[in-house]
C-alpha cells in the first residue's frame, strides 16, 4: 500500500519536474494530455467506480473551455467587440458575454455551467431509473443538440472555427514561454489534487455506496439508500471536472471549436479509460497520457492511419484487457504471487523429502 | 395488539395478468408468520409489494395502523424498519463481508452524512457482534462473494439485521441450505423475533412444521386461510390445491 503511494508521489512529482527535461513543443503536448487525463478521472469515477458511461463528456468539456475562452476573447477584444463577431456583422456584446469580462466568473462558469448541465440531465434520467445503453444514448444526444447549436449560432460562438486568436490571460501574455510553464505547474497541480480527492472519495464509505450501486443499484436501494442522489453526485462531480479540464486545455492549446466537443472526441475520452483501466484512477491518467502520445507519433508519421489503430486499440482493448492496462497488470502480478507461494511450498516439500 | 403491518385487499397486475387479487395479511409484533403456496401463488409478489420493489395497483399497505405505505420508495420504507432479504442472495459480491456490514448499518443515508462517517467503536462493537451471531467471524476479509452459498445466505440476513428492522421479510432463506444450516438458520429467526416481526416465504414443509406458529396459505393470488401447521394441515381445500398435489407429484 505504501509503495503505491510512493508511487504515486513520484509519479507526479516527475510530471511537476517535466520543464527540466521536456522541449517546450514536448512540454506543451504533455500539458494537453494532462487535460484530458483530468477529463479522464472524472469518467473513471463514474464508469469504473459507479457503472454510468458517458458517452458525452466532450459537452462538459467542452463547455467548460468556451466559458474560459469567452473571457479571453474579450480581454483580446480589449473592450470592443470580439473579432468573429464583427466578421459576423454583430454590433454589440450580447447580453450574457458580458458577465465573463470578468475573470472570476468565467472561470466560476466553466466548473459550474457542467455542473449544473450533468445535475440536471444526470437528475431527470437517474431518478427515473434510466440506465445502461439507454443512458449512454440520452448523452450521445446532448452531445449532438450542443455541436449543432454552437456551430449554428455563428454570432454567438464562432461557428465551426470556434474561439481562438487569445492574447492575454489576466495581463499574462499567452504567448510567452514562462506564462506555458506556469499553466503546466498549475495543470500538473490541478490533477494531482483532483487525484487526491478523488482517491478520497472512493476510498470513502460513500465510495463503497457507489461500487454498490454499479454492482447492484436495487439492492442499493434496500440498504435504505436513494441511488439517485449518489449517482447525480458523481456525474456532475465528473462533468465539473471535464469543465475544470477545458479550461486548461483553452489555456494551453488557444483554441476551443464544436470539433472537438463533438461524438468521436467523447468517444475517445472513454476509450482513455479504457485503456488505462476503468477501474484504477491512476490508469485512467495513465490511459489519457499513453493513448494521446500515440495518437501524436502516429498522426505525425502516419495520418492516413491513426483512425485505424485507434479502431485496432479498442477492439484490442474490449477483447484482451477487460481492465485495461493497470488491470492486467494487476491480474499478473496476482498469478506471479500465487504460482511463487505455490513454488515455495513445494520447495520446502522437496527439501523435506530429500 | 396492534397489528405492525396490514394488507387490505392487494392487487397487482402483470401486463393484465392479475398475480395478486386482493390480498388481506395481517402481522403482529414479534410474531413469526410463515407464508406458503404453490408455484406462482404469489408469495414473491406480496413481498415486493410491502418492500415497495413493485406498486400495488390497488389496496392498501398499512404500517403500525398509521402509514400507508404502498406509494412510498424503495428506500423510504426501509427507513421506516421493514427491510427484505431476496431469494437470491444479494450481497455486494466485490465488497469484503465486513464492507457488507458496514454498508448495511443502520446510519443516516444521506450523500453528504455518509461522505463523512467514520466507523466509531460502537458501530465496530455492532459489526464484531453480527459477526459472531451469523458465524463469519472469520470471513469478514473475504470478497462476499467467493463465500459458500449459505454463507451468502446468512451474510445477507446479517445485513437485514445490522439495519435494526421492525419487519424482515424473508423468501425461501433455507434454499439450497444443507440439513445443519437449515436448523441453524431456523434458531436465528426464532432468535430474530425477539425484537422483530418475520414474514417468511418457505417451501419446505419439515421447516415450517419445525419453526412456524402461524401459517398462512396462497394460492391463485389469493389468501386461502390460516392457522396453525396442524390446523392447515386438516384444511381441505388446501390439500386439494397444494399438499394434496404435492404428494401426488412425489
Ligand atoms: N414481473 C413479472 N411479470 C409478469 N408476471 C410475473 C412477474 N412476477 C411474477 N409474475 C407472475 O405472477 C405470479 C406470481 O408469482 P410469484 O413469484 O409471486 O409466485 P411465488 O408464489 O413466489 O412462486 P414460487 O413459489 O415459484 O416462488 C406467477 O404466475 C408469475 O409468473
Ligand atoms: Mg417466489
Amino acid at each position: 500500500m505504501d509503495k503505491k503511494k510512493l508511487g504515486y508521489w513520484l509519479f507526479f512529482i516527475a510530471l511537476f519536474l517535466g520543464p527540466l527535461y521536456l522541449t517546450e513543443f514536448r512540454l506543451a503536448l504533455l500539458g494537453k494530455f494532462l487535460c484530458f487525463a483530468l477529463v479522464a478521472l472524472g469518467i473513471c469515477l463514474i464508469w469504473g467506480y459507479t457503472g454510468i458511461l458517458s458517452l458525452g463528456h466532450g459537452v462538459y468539456f467542452g463547455l467548460g473551455a468556451y466559458c474560459t475562452a469567452m473571457y479571453l476573447k474579450l480581454e483580446a477584444a480589449g473592450g470592443g467587440l470580439p473579432d468573429f463577431m464583427e466578421w459576423s456583422g454583430v454590433t454589440g456584446i450580447p447580453a450574457f458575454w458580458r458577465p465573463f469580462a470578468n475573470p472570476a466568473f468565467a472561470l466560476g462558469a466553466s466548473l459550474l455551467v457542467p455542473a449544473l448541465l450533468a445535475a440536471v440531465l444526470g437528475f431527470l434520467t437517474f431518478k427515473n431509473r434510466i440506465k445502461g445503453v439507454y443512458f449512454s444514448l440520452i448523452s450521445q444526444a446532448v452531445v449532438v443538440v450542443f455541436v449543432t447549436l454552437f456551430v449554428a449560432k455563428q454570432d454567438w460562438t464562432g461557428g465551426t472555427n470556434g474561439l481562438t486568436n487569445f492574447t492575454t490571460f489576466l495581463g499574462f501574455s499567452l504567448a510567452s514561454p514562462l506564462v506555458q510553464i506556469a499553466l503546466y505547474l498549475i495543470t500538473v497541480l490541478i490533477l494531482g489534487a483532483s487525484f487526491a480527492l478523488a482517491a478520497a472519495l472512493t476510498k470513502s464509505r460513500a465510495g463503497r455506496v457507489l461500487s454498490a450501486v454499479r454492482d447492484g443499484e436495487n439492492r442499493v436501494r434496500f440498504l435504505g439508500f436513494n441511488p439517485t442522489s449518489y449517482k447525480v453526485f458523481v456525474y456532475s462531480l465528473s462533468a465539473a471536472l471535464a469543465g475544470l479540464a477545458g479550461t486548461l486545455f483553452v489555456l494551453q492549446v488557444g483554441l476551443i471549436s464544436p470539433a472537438m466537443m463533438g461524438i468521436i472526441p467523447s468517444i475517445e475520452m472513454v476509450l482513455w479509460v479504457a485503456v488505462g483501466g476503468r477501474h484504477s484512477l491512476i490508469g485512467a491518467i495513465l490511459g489519457a497520457v499513453i493513448v494521446n502520445s500515440a495518437k501524436s507519433f502516429f498522426s505525425e508519421s502516419y495520418p492516413d492511419i491513426w483512425s485505424i489503430f485507434l479502431g485496432l486499440l479498442f477492439i484490442i482493448v474490449v477483447m484482451f484487457l477487460p481492465n485495461g492496462l493497470v488491470g492486467a497488470i494487476e491480474s499478473w502480478k496476482k498469478s506471479r504471487k500465487k504460482s511463487r507461494q505455490k513454488g515455495g511450498t513445494a520447495d520446502a516439500a522437496d527439501s523435506v523429502v530429500s | 395488539m396492534q397489528p405492525i403491518l396490514s394488507c387490505r385487499d392487494v392487487k397487482v397486475s402483470f401486463n393484465g395478468f392479475q398475480a395478486l387479487q386482493g390480498v388481506d395479511l395481517t402481522v403482529y409484533p414479534q410474531e413469526v408468520r410463515f407464508l406458503i403456496g404453490p408455484n406462482g401463488a404469489g408469495k414473491t409478489t406480496l413481498l415486493d409489494v410491502i418492500c415497495g420493489k413493485t406498486k400495488a395497483s390497488d389496496g392498501e399497505v398499512v404500517y403500525r395502523e398509521t402509514e400507508n405505505i404502498r406509494r412510498l420508495q424503495e428506500h423510504q420504507i426501509v427507513h421506516l424498519g421493514i427491510t427484505r432479504k431476496f431469494q437470491a442472495p444479494s450481497i455486494f459480491a466485490n465488497l469484503t463481508v465486513w464492507e457488507n456490514l458496514e454498508l448495511s448499518l443502520k446510519q443516516k443515508r444521506s450523500l453528504w452524512a455518509v461522505m463523512r462517517a467514520r466507523l466509531i467503536k460502537e458501530d465496530k462493537e455492532k459489526m464484531e457482534a453480527m459477526l459472531g451471531r451469523i458465524g463469519l467471524a472469520h470471513q469478514r476479509h473475504q470478497q462476499a462473494g467467493m463465500l459458500a452459498h449459505g454463507q451468502k445466505q446468512w451474510l445477507e440476513i446479517g445485513m437485514q439485521l445490522m439495519q435494526e428492522p421492525e419487519i424482515l421479510l424473508l423468501d425461501e432463506p433455507i434454499a439450497g441450505m444443507s440439513e445443519t444450516e437449515r436448523y441453524k438458520t431456523g434458531e436465528l429467526i426464532h432468535e430474530i423475533s425477539q425484537n422483530c416481526s418475520v414474514l417468511i416465504v418457505e417451501h419446505d414443509m419439515e421447516f415450517v412444521r419445525n419453526f412456524s406458529k402461524q401459517v398462512t396459505v396462497m394460492h391463485e393470488g389469493r389468501v386461502l386461510c390460516e392457522g396453525t401447521m396442524a390446523e392447515i394441515q386438516q384444511n381441505e381445500q388446501v390439500a386439494e390445491v397444494y399438499l394434496g398435489r404435492r404428494e401426488s407429484a412425489c
